[in-house]
């Protein structure tokens, strides 16, 4: 016999489904079928499953290969590092549960770290854009609900969030949106011609490096002002034709992601585009909405926002907390030598981050908390797996419009395998005997 | 658990009648005993020192969404005031919103107990456990809001109350809530398409039903369960010049309705930060009407009400109310957060800096005090600053100090660049009374702990009430400076909560054992609701029915209060 559990929380991405259905056999161990899941959401519940699966902390020997060791070993390694570490390097915390972050911050000021989440390489220029200029946002229903102006900026949705179109943003009927996709006017700017532009009423195909010309352009088309013939290679009839669609929908919103993010600008193109947005609030209604890409890495900005005031780039390492991004941010403090250990849990850095920081985590003294084999655990001293959050532990997780959802646990780890919460909670007590606190 | 014996202190406790005797204070098992009952007692020496019960806060923004919003757009917020943990203390930092240990900590000193969430977005009820969680030494409850909810705008418009009582039960319980909190009902509903109901009688965009008709349903909807607290109310049209007709309207809509609740309390609606709902004239012409308001709270004894003081500081702005903050973006064109809820509410964040130089912002500063010295019954009025709206809480003391003080007040005068103006369009300067710390015990203590319905644990001394009991270094009965005032009462000498002494001799000495108050109301069982929330759980919601409910592990140490409305 098996048994259907339902409303399971995706632990894959920042759209945060919640209507999984998983298939797992009578006695809880085996996670057998994923239902309603997109195909990144499904593989992440099945390769839970594999069956080389590492269940045992491991450390690297001097001839480079692992070493099986305990979880109190590896514990015990961590906490050490941690403490005899001047300023370490506390990494990711975005693939995991407010539960397990809250443990990790009190780590972090335990031992005088810097916390940095997965922001500090994605959407971190948004958070800067925000302390700048702020943002007018909504939650993802009142877009179902309610938006007929849907514009996706520097994102792939069809690729990167693949059920928030048909869940948010584009298919469904809400209240007020009873018509679905045919009473919504999509929007698509990106350079290239993506599966979300291929379903777009308008693709705006900018040049490469122009976001910030073509919003300033908007702005300048809102108020009926003269535009040159061509802004970032869009015609300006096209311009006026996308300013005039979003001033007359009822209610408009703009998801964007990484193209507008990390590309030049930065966290100007997010602050000009947040002033489109308030713009737009004079003709009608309108929100702006950050596509947040690992399924929490918004809660770990929450997390830190009420524990310190700031929601990345956090260094603790002075007593208290400090901000300064492009300074208490990773790859700065890596390529600058600052940071003596580095410590990642919830985060691939070996595989995103530039290849001269991978190199000084390679270098340094290192602990990879992760559930899979990774670039990252190629690199670090020690690899200790851990249980899936989401599917073989639960816990609060906050989805890219901030609302935090409790994840279900929908089958057991392996035998004698630690959660998150569980190693950490495990290293703060041994830093705190290793600092007589 | 341990004995305390609190000696020879000046005790203030409007619940005993006791106004500045020398009294002894005793704590066992967390309670308030009589001295008799105790054995070897550990002795407090408060000879000299004002004693009273931990200070209840019935309306503060310290844990949420919105609140956090606040602090991670704000990092100049956390600029030259962030401070090293020490001892058991963790780290701090934030001034208008602080993070939630700061928070926990800057109330205990100014020996504050029990601080109410005032604005709790139903679906962000984890976030604001969460945080609540994570706030030291208070005990806390929060305020889920309903004035703008689709289920309340639906039944209230053909006036069901027992279904929209049914809901409100199934609501508080599933986001664990303790009250019925109402912003600017319909108005941010109207906000969803960018517009506002702006009085009583302004219909909400396509739900066809008036604010009226919100107001006075809930009201009726929250006595047919006979909630500890009444209905919590934010009126329409809030911060405009004129506007205190609007609030004598909504006042209006409590007439003929007497409380139904075994928990003690007075009144059937409580208005919170009424200073900013107490303006005349228009425009420019701003001007106080502090009197018509209070001579309307004064002689109706079904309501409520707390101050709203601005503090004159720079400070971060939050409310439910989401046109209000782009309004007031558009003001001050400083930066502005705005975040709308599903099927709920919404919420926008704006700095704003209450400046001595601004003549406006100096109005609002008589208009909050003049609404405390024209109190009648201090049992009825409560000091708050709907932190951090009008100002950061710690300012409390400051308040306290210009309501005991006509030379603080005129010193505060004094530096007013538009004095003249600020005179000619106010009261205050007129006024002579002076409050004393029996009246300031009223506002600060026994008052807000009735009107919550919760005088059973807070707010005094008797025996019986919980072990809250706060010792200032300030002797009544000597000469003082106004200064003294505000000095003594934001740093208090001792603290015990719940029978712990959480501060001792102004060191922060436990983290307490907070608890999380929610309110578990037993309704008749009523299919047509269960049967209304499953379907717009299943076609308007982004999240399912069954990830909706907030559930236990996220109140670490809650303590509910059951009310049975099943008939």
């Amino acid at each position: 016999m098996t048994r259907t559990v339902t409303d399971v929380i995706c632990p894959f991405c920042g759209t945060l489904c919640d209507d999984l259905e998983v298939v797992v056999s009578d006695d809880g161990k085996d996670l057998l079928e994923v239902y309603n899941a997109c195909a990144i959401g499904a593989e992440k519940f099945l390769h839970s499953q594999a069956k080389d699966r590492i269940t045992r902390p491991r450390m690297r020997q001097e001839d480079g290969s692992w070493k099986e060791i305990s979880y109190d070993e590896a514990v015990n390694y961590t906490a050490r590092m941690l403490a005899d570490a001047k300023k370490p390097l506390m990494y990711g915390w975005s693939s995991t549960n407010c539960e397990a972050q809250s443990v990790g911050a009190e780590i972090g000021e335990a031992v005088g770290a810097v916390m940095d989440n997965t922001a500090t390489v994605c959407h971190g220029t948004s958070l800067i854009a925000v302390q700048d200029i702020g943002i007018p946002s909504c939650t993802l229903g009142e877009v179902k609900n309610r938006a007929d102006r849907v514009l996706f900026w520097g994102c792939n949705p069809a690729h990167a969030h693949p059920r928030h179109m048909s869940r948010y943003s584009i298919f469904p009927r809400g209240f007020f949106t009873g018509k679905g996709h045919t009473g919504r006017k999509v929007i698509v700017v990106d350079p290239r011609p993506t599966d979300t532009a291929s379903l777009a009423d308008i693709h705006l195909q900018v040049e490469q490096g122009h976001d910030y010309e073509l919003l300033d352009a908007l702005r300048v088309a809102f108020r009926g002002e003269k535009l040159p013939d061509f802004v970032g290679g869009i015609p300006k009839a096209k311009i006026y034709e996308v300013a005039e669609t979003l001033k007359s929908g009822r209610f408009a919103i703009i998801f964007f992601g990484m193209g507008v993010t990390q590309s030049i600008g930065k966290n100007h193109n997010i602050d000009i585009a947040i002033a489109v947005t308030r713009d737009l609030n004079e003709y009608t209604k309108a929100a702006i909405m950050p596509m947040r890409g690992h399924y929490n890495v918004t809660g770990s900005g929450q997390v830190w926002g009420w524990q310190f005031g700031f929601p990345f780039a956090v260094d603790l390492s002075r007593g208290f907390a400090r901000y300064n991004p492009g300074e208490t941010t990773s790859n700065d403090l890596l390529r600058r030598d600052e940071v003596d250990a580095v410590f990642v849990l919830g985060s691939d850095p070996g595989a995103h981050f530039p290849f001269s920081s991978v190199k000084k985590i390679y270098d340094l003294p290192s602990v990879v908390i992760d559930p899979h084999e990774t670039p990252t655990s190629e690199v670090c001293k020690v690899h200790v797996p851990v249980a899936f959050v989401g599917v073989e532990i639960g816990g609060c997780a906050y989805r890219m419009d901030n609302v935090p959802i409790e994840t279900r646990k929908v089958v057991d780890a392996p035998e004698g395998m630690m959660t998150d919460e569980e190693f950490l909670t495990r290293v703060l007590a041994r830093v705190k005997e290793l600092k007589g606190v | 658990m341990a004995e305390f014996l609190i000696k020879n202190g000046f005790v203030f406790d409007p619940v005993l009648g006791i106004k500045g005797d020398v009294a002894d204070v005793a704590i066992k098992d967390g309670k308030i005993v009589e001295t008799s009952a105790l054995r070897s007692p550990k002795v407090i020496d408060a000879t000299g020192k004002t004693v009273m019960a931990g200070g209840v806060d019935i309306h503060a923004h310290v844990a949420g969404p919105k609140v956090n919003i606040g602090r991670n757009f704000r990092p100049e917020d956390k600029l030259f005031n962030c401070t090293a943990g020490h001892g058991i203390e963790r780290m701090q930092g934030g001034f208008s919103v602080p993070t939630t240990i700061r928070t926990g900590y800057n109330y205990a000193h100014m020996g504050y107990t029990t601080v109410m969430e005032a604005a709790m977005p139903p679906l962000y009820a984890r976030h604001t456990h969460e945080e609540m969680r994570d706030t030291p030494i208070l005990d806390q409850g929060a305020y889920p809001v309903f004035g703008n909810n689709w289920f309340v705008l639906e039944y209230l418009k053909n006036h069901e109350i027992e279904n929209t009582a049914a809901y409100i039960a199934w609501l508080l319980r599933a986001t664990k809530g303790y009250a019925v909190k109402v912003v600017n009902p319909g108005g941010t509903e109207a906000w969803g398409w960018g517009l506002n109901c702006e009085n009583v009688h302004d219909p909400v965009p396509y739900f066809d039903i008036t604010p009226a008709q919100i107001i006075k349903g809930l009201i009726e909807a929250n006595e047919y369960l006979g909630l500890p607290h009444s209905m919590h109310m934010h009126a329409n049209n809030l911060g405009t010049p004129g506007n205190y007709t609007t609030t004598l309207d909504s006042f209006k809509l409590s007439e003929g309705i007497k409380p139904n609740s075994k928990f003690g309390r007075a009144q059937v609606m409580h208005h919170t930060h009424v200073q900013f709902h107490s303006y005349g004239g228009e425009g420019f012409n701003f001007e106080s009407k502090a009197p018509e308001i209070m001579d309307y709270v004064n002689t109706h004894d079904n309501i409520t009400i707390d101050l709203g003081c601005v503090t004159l500081d720079e400070t971060t702005t939050m409310t439910a109310d989401g046109p209000f903050e782009h309004h007031l973006t558009e003001l001050n064109h400083l930066k502005w957060a705005n975040a709308d809820v599903e099927l709920e509410t919404g919420s926008g964040v704006v700095p704003f800096v209450y400046s001595a130089n601004n003549k406006a912002n100096a109005i609002q500063w008589c208009i909050g005090l003049e609404l405390g010295l024209l109190a009648k019954d201090p049992m009825r009025v409560f000091l708050t600053t709907d932190h951090p709206n009008a100002g950061p809480f710690i300012r409390y003391p400051r308040i306290m100090k210009w309501l005991m003080s006509q030379e603080a007040r005129d010193q505060q005068f004094d530096a007013f660049k538009h004095k003249d103006k600020v005179i000619e369009a106010t009261n205050l300067a007129g006024m002579d009374r002076e409050l004393s710390l029996y009246e300031i015990a009223q506002m600060t203590r026994a008052g807000p702990a009735k009107a919550l319905g919760l005088s059973h644990m807070y707010g005094g001394l008797a025996p019986g009430l919980d072990g809250d009991v706060a010792v200032y270094d300030f002797n009544p009965n000597e000469p003082y400076a106004p200064d003294d005032i505000e000095k003594a009462f934001l740093n208090a000498k001792h603290l015990f909560k719940s029978g712990v002494q959480v501060i001792s001799d102004h060191e922060i000495a436990s983290n307490g054992n907070k608890r999380t108050l929610w309110v578990n109301a037993r309704a008749n069982e009523n299919p047509q609701v269960m049967r209304d929330i499953k379907e717009k759980f299943l076609r308007y919601y982004t999240v399912t029915l069954n990830n909706y409910e907030v559930t236990g592990h996220y109140l670490r140490n809650p303590h509910v209060i059951e009310v049975d409305a099943t008939q």
